[in-house]
């Protein structure tokens, strides 16, 4: 455990201050679009444009005083009201507050940065759409709810930003509900969250229970740096909340079935921020929970280390751009838990990627959106090829995303992965080499996307004509791809952002030293060669089937997802409906034939007793005599006794 | 002494019992009806002189009383439904039933 966590020191006044305004700009676009519908619908988008940027500058400005502290003053917090009041004449039992650290602004700058970009290049993406004013409402919504996450000093702000972005999320995966399969996979992904979100909720009742605050400040005074079974049980619990959020195994089935989602969508909410919120969770809860070499930390690191194969292994199978892309999403992820489950040695790692990853992700999220503007939203690789001459920025700033999430040198990616799996090889050795592995494949199943896409032959439909998109949205994507050139050397190099959170997540006695030839670093390159030189045989020298082939085994283990739906189906949905199945069965047959069956009962039986009233007066005056006749017998008897 | 008059009024309405249960003309389960109720008062003033006192012989004109009356009302309706039916069979007024 490293004690460089800096106290958190109340804050009033300056631009952080008034940091709740980042929060406040979305969500007053959010309430104005959604309040004043269709009388918005002109302009709208402009509106929810300027809401995120306003958001930015407040993020940026806010960052600027922040590094203008000392080191040790860098964690400020602002208070704002009262949440929930306790017992008359006791302290109130949650203060809402905002907690702007290096941590926090990290991701809010990422936010509202990205984010911003996303809206921007949805004014272009969604300009055919007649619910656009709709979809930036629940952007702007998504912005404002994903802020509250980060930037709350608190379990239940947290957790509030945490059920707002799946609200989000479900709403923008929905957003063409009239697409049934749309319709399914919202209501997919915010079913697989709830399970996390139990998980998340049950954790925080632990705290509450074991340490009787909810707030970041007063866990750090309260939690001791040594694992004991509590607190490896709200270990596991968060960890469980933060595998549904960031769709790691075993939750994470919802995330390729939200690429239904309009692209902007899946390029802000599941690739660069919302499905970060797991690591996030994992990073903020480091400190309390998730103790250097703890179990908990453990168990993190599996996760990481096994859904980032799963996510690359299924990424090697799908035709689907986005949903190659999706796979590639829980892969990188999986490489930030991996980084994020070393402790303070891996925050920074995991963090840097995480920030990277947002850029590279976007930036071929939205290339591949950029292709399907041109192609009459076609989505299946098989039809493309030879993209690159009709459409050159995207072709050339997908590229750099590619080259950026394989870790070519001196990009982005290569710095922060390469630092996650050299930390990850030094403190967990087996996991570490599992992620070298996962970068080789990483380098095939990225490769094969760029092939299929933008070089070979032309696959494109009849009616295809495909052009480049508008500058509103080639420029969002030349803006990202820079930071996927720069972002990675100039944060990991010189160990800036290390030095930077530390403050808030602590760091190693030792600063890492990058070094560009050792052994996991080369193993990772050559791996990567070697994926990339595969991918060229396959999909690059050879034709592309139009159609999908039928393939071996392994094939079809990854593009089913790894069974990954079959195994929930196997083991919750069956179970579940044999479980109805038998209430229904004891709800008919037991509580209703009870009911019924004695109501039949006394019918039958009083139809068969009526048959006494024969209407034969003679019948009744002998049934009287025979009554008396024992009646005086009876008396005679006791009489006599 | 009294043993006779007791057995005489047990004859009398087993006789009026019987003939309830097996006569079918409705005079005639009428009559035999009268018959139990004065095998009754026969009982009653029977055991009013064994006991001496006079209770007996006063619900002996109770039951004169209510047997006058019944016979009205009785016969009343007895005469109604042989002047809608042209049968006095008691088996023949079996609509109320089930």
């Amino acid at each position: 455990m490293e004690s460089q966590i800096a106290e958190i020191t109340q804050h009033t006044g300056g631009v952080i201050g008034v940091s709740w305004l980042m929060i406040a700009f979305p969500l007053l676009g959010a309430f104005i679009l959604l309040v004043f519908n269709r009388f918005t619908n002109r302009w709208g988008h402009l509106l929810g444009v300027a809401m995120s940027l306003a958001s930015f500058v407040v993020a940026v400005l806010a960052f600027f005083e922040l590094i203008g502290f000392g080191e040790e003053a860098r964690r400020r917090a602002v208070h704002l009201f009262e949440f929930i009041p306790g017992m008359p004449g006791e302290p109130p039992m949650v203060d809402m507050g905002l907690l702007i650290d290096p941590l926090s602004i990290s991701f809010a700058l990422l936010i509202t940065g990205v984010g911003s970009l996303i809206h921007i290049y949805s004014i272009g993406y969604m300009s055919h759409d007649e619910h656009r004013r709709r979809f930036f409402a629940y952007l702007n919504l998504f912005v404002a709810a994903m802020l509250l996450l980060v930037l709350a000093d608190n379990y239940v702000g947290l957790f509030i930003g945490w059920e707002g972005v799946g609200l989000a999320s479900y709403l923008l995966i929905g957003f063409w509900q009239f697409k049934p399969s749309a319709a399914v996979a919202a209501k997919k992904a915010f079913v697989v969250n709830r399970v996390g979100d139990f998980g998340l909720l049950v954790g925080m009742f632990v705290i509450w229970t074991t340490f009787g605050t909810l707030a970041f400040k007063d866990l750090a005074a309260q939690t001791s740096g040594v694992e004991n079974g509590t607190t490896l049980a709200i270990g596991l619990l968060l960890l469980l909340g933060a595998c549904g959020k960031s769709a790691q195994l075993p939750l994470q089935s919802w995330l390729l079935d939200a690429m239904e989602g309009p692209t902007p969508v899946s390029a802000l909410i599941h690739a660069a921020t919302m499905v970060t919120a797991g690591v996030y969770l994992v990073v903020r809860s480091g400190a309390f929970f998730f103790h250097e070499g703890s179990g908990a930390a453990l168990a993190v690191a599996i996760v990481g280390a096994a859904t980032l194969l799963a996510g690359a292994i299924i990424g090697c199978a799908k035709d689907d751009i986005k949903k190659g892309l999706a796979g590639s999403t829980m892969s990188q992820i999986g490489y930030m838990m991996l980084g994020a489950g070393l402790g303070p040695a891996g925050y920074a790692f995991a963090i840097g990627h995480l920030i990277t990853h947002g850029f590279f992700k976007a930036d071929m999220f939205l290339g591949a959106g950029s292709v399907m503007h041109g192609m009459n939203d076609e989505v299946d690789m098989r039809k493309y090829g030879a993209l690159r001459k009709v459409m050159p920025v995207t072709f050339i700033t997908f590229f750099i995303g590619y080259l950026a999430i394989i870790g070519f040198p001196l990009l982005s990616g290569y710095f922060t992965k390469d630092g996650i799996i050299e930390t990850a090889v030094h403190h967990q050795p087996v996991l570490g080499w599992l992620a070298v592995l996962g970068a080789g494949i990483t380098g095939f199943y990225m490769s094969r996307m760029v092939f299929m896409t933008f070089f070979g032959q032309k696959r494109w439909a009849d009616d295809a004509h495909p052009h480049e998109s508008p500058a509103v949205m080639t420029w969002p994507l030349i803006i990202l791809s820079i930071g996927s050139i720069f972002l990675g050397g100039y944060l990991i190099l010189s160990n800036t952002l290390m030095l930077f959170l530390s403050p808030a997540v602590g760091r190693p006695a030792e600063l890492p030293e990058f070094h560009f030839t050792s052994v996991p670093g080369l193993a990772t390159l050559a791996l990567v060669a070697v994926g990339a030189a595969f991918a060229w045989m396959r999909y690059g020298r050879v034709e592309v089937p139009a159609v999908q082939p039928r393939g071996n085994f392994l094939t079809t283990f990854a593009r089913r997802d790894l069974y990954g739906d079959a195994l929930n189906e196997s083991l919750f949905m069956r179970p579940g409906q044999w479980l109805t199945r038998i209430a229904v069965f004891f709800d008919n047959r037991g509580v209703d034939g009870l009911v019924n069956g004695l109501a039949a009962g006394i019918g039958g039986s009083s139809g068969r007793l009526r048959r006494i009233q024969t209407g034969f007066a003679r019948t009744y005056a002998l049934s009287i005599l025979i009554g008396a006749a024992l009646l005086t017998g009876a008396l005679l008897l006791v009489g006599n006794i | 002494m009294t043993t006779h008059y007791l057995v005489l009024s047990g004859l009398l309405f087993a006789i009026g019992a019987l003939g309830v249960l097996i006569r079918r003309n409705a005079i005639v389960v009428f009559m035999c009806v009268e018959l139990m109720l004065n095998a009754c008062n026969l009982a009653f003033v029977t055991f009013s002189r064994q006991v001496g006192n006079l209770e007996g012989q006063v619900i002996a004109f109770f039951v004169m009383v209510v047997a006058a009356a019944e016979v009205v009302v009785g016969l009343a309706i007895i005469v109604t439904i042989f002047r809608t039916r042209r049968s006095a069979s008691v088996d023949d007024a079996n609509l109320l039933k089930y």
